[in-house]
């Protein structure tokens, strides 16, 4: 019962594995930046998780309710939900650069093209 | 008005990034840029008094008093690191207009100050504020205009170093936020102050511990300990010239300045130094950094790279004064912090200076410089004499005091693997020193004039720090011990 009752923090380290592995195992540049955002989806995931009190409803005050989920975490992720966005924008113009003037968005060529002889 | 300078601190140079693409002419934009760093060093200055006057400032954001509001707070360290800051970005910015001249297209330069301003306002948002959260946020913006710098340098190996940055910073950034999390969850409070008091009652659990050691990995990734310095190298080497001067005296310093933060003030000395092997481990890392960085830096070709890699290598310095564990081990990171900021300021500066006049800054390139540039490279043996720890600069100082705080630990084989990792500087110092002044110039090289006085101006302020903190250390060695006792006295 406790495993299943975890069940979204279960969620969130798959999530996490799955993106990290994503970032080491690929070398196209662009699934590189999916791969971070599979990783940093697992981070807000998991504040959204924190936030959640069983049976709570969003914080109105209402006297039907008594308990409140705590709305803080999720005013956290919005931040950090902007600055995913913001890292995600500034890697694929980094990459549209990278093709322009090397021809390739795979890690092996772009190497391969900085040091010929390795 | 004084009683909003912690804010002001951060605010100014936010508000003024912006500002600068109003301003579309580069000299217009340069002079508006080094006004506001000038003032952030004033305000830093106004700070550093105030705190040592009557102890820490604490600053409530709109007049929510914490933990509910977000909390300022800049005490004794806080100060210091603002002021190193605030100093090498001004005096590095005497030299931007004359060095970004040549290296970026005059339609991006207003927008290269953008991302400088930004950058500045990231790093002493990072180093002002009391919340854990906002410490994220900073990071945050520093790290993206990091990025964009970096790419603005020229070729497109710069891209390249920018985009694996890019990853690894954001990884380090996501594994902070991960640990953010993790104690949030557990103690309900995100100020660093009621972090701390409430901490202790959950500090058993898997949890905290699972913060903490996020926390580390993240932190040793922004700082590049190595071996997690990978992205460095490349990063700072094809970074625009005044950026590797300002980066290289800077960015590394928060990191150190957010892992003494956090195991100090947030986890408290008690539980950083015993929950986890932190004192093996980072001696151990520091100790390799010392040797790998500083052997790796003799077979460069590329004396960006050169200084770079001394750079992993001082930042193993860094870290092993860290991991004694005592207050005149950290006091004696914290002299190195200030004289390794001046050092490595000043040399890339005249790297830059190097690069403005040549072209490269390989080293055939500096075959002859000597009589050539003789002011420049005189600097860089200031620079480099600092690096390897000779008497009468700075680098002696901070050398010194490792080694006296090792001995007094009983640390016997660390002090004279210290002194040893200085002789392995003298060798990569040296094979530059003998191409500038004992070789003579390749027929086929253009002659070299001596560089402006745009970038000599600023370069001898910080050569002449160099000697001067070397020889009357009185300010830098009382500042370490103020920083060093307050955080020893919060958690003894």
């Amino acid at each position: 019962m406790m495993i299943l009752g975890l069940y979204s923090y279960w969620i969130v380290i798959a999530l996490m594995m799955i993106g990290l592995y994503i970032i080491i195992a690929q070398g196209n540049l662009i699934k590189k930046i999916v791969g971070l955002g599979i990783f940093q989806t697992s981070v807000f995931i998991f504040y959204i998780t924190v936030g959640k009190v069983e049976g709570g409803t969003a914080p109105i005050l209402a006297e039907a309710y008594s308990q409140y989920s705590n709305p803080l975490p999720h005013v956290l992720i919005l931040t950090a939900i902007v600055v995913g966005i913001a890292t995600t924008a500034l890697g694929l113009a980094l990459i549209v650069r990278i093709k322009e003037s090397y021809g390739s968005i795979e890690e092996s060529e772009i190497q391969e093209k900085d040091n010929p002889k390795c | 008005m004084l009683t909003h300078l912690p804010i002001l601190q951060v605010i100014v140079p936010l508000l003024a990034a912006p500002s600068c693409m109003i301003i579309q002419r580069p000299i217009l934009v340069w002079l508006f840029t080094l006004t506001v760093s000038g003032l952030s060093f004033l305000i830093s200055l106004a700070l550093l008094q105030q705190v040592m006057i009557s102890g820490a400032i604490s600053y409530e954001l709109g007049g929510w008093a914490p933990p509910w509001g977000i909390e300022y707070r800049v005490d004794e360290l806080s100060a210091v690191l603002l002021l190193i800051i605030t100093f090498v970005s001004t005096v590095v910015l005497v030299a931007t207009h004359a060095s970004i001249s040549k290296e970026i297209a005059e339609g991006r330069q207003s927008l290269f100050y953008v991302l400088y301003l930004l950058f500045l306002a990231g790093i002493l948002g990072i180093v002002s504020t009391g919340d854990v959260f906002n410490v994220f946020v900073f990071l945050e913006i520093s790290s993206l205009s990091a990025y964009a710098l970096i790419a603005m340098g020229s070729g497109r190996r710069a891209l390249w170093a920018s985009y694996q940055y890019l990853i690894l910073g954001t990884i380090g950034a996501t594994f902070i936020l991960i640990s953010i999390g993790l104690m949030y969850q557990m103690t309900g409070t995100l100020n660093m102050v009621d972090l701390a008091q409430r901490l202790p009652e959950v500090a058993a659990t898997r949890t905290i511990f699972a913060a903490f050691a996020f926390f580390i990995v993240g932190v040793s990734l922004k700082l590049a300990l190595f071996p997690l310095h990978v992205w460095m190298p490349n990063a700072y080497a094809y970074a625009p010239s005044v950026i590797t001067a300002f980066f290289a005296a800077t960015s590394t310093k928060v990191a150190l300045y957010l892992l003494i933060r956090f195991t100090f003030t947030v986890f408290g000395f008690s539980y950083s130094f015993s929950t986890l092997p932190l004192q093996p481990l980072f001696l151990g890392l520091g100790l390799l950094a010392i040797f790998a960085g500083s052997a790796t830096a003799i077979y460069q070709q590329n004396i960006k790279h050169l200084f770079v890699y001394s750079s992993v290598a001082q930042i193993g310095y860094l870290v092993v004064g860290y991991s004694m564990g005592t207050p005149e081990g950290l006091t004696a990171t914290l002299l190195h912090v200030f004289n390794h900021a001046l050092m490595k300021s000043a040399l890339f500066l005249a790297l830059a200076a190097v690069i403005y006049q040549v072209g490269s800054a390989q080293l055939k390139d500096f075959r002859g410089l000597g009589h050539q540039m003789p002011l420049t490279m005189a600097a860089i043996v200031v620079g480099g004499l600092s690096l390897i720890g000779v008497p009468l600069t700075v680098g002696f100082i901070s050398k010194w005091y490792l080694v006296m705080a090792a001995i007094e630990n009983g640390w016997w084989p660390v002090a004279i693997l210290i002194v040893l990792g200085s002789l392995l500087a003298i060798a990569y110092v040296w094979r530059l020193v003998e191409t500038a002044y004992f070789s003579d110039p390749t027929p086929e090289a253009n002659p070299v004039s001596e560089a402006p006085l745009a970038f000599l101006l600023p370069l001898w302020v910080l050569a002449g720090a160099n000697i001067y903190f070397g020889v009357d250390t009185r300010l830098s060695l009382h500042l370490a011990q103020a920083v060093s006792q307050s955080l020893f006295g919060v958690s003894p």
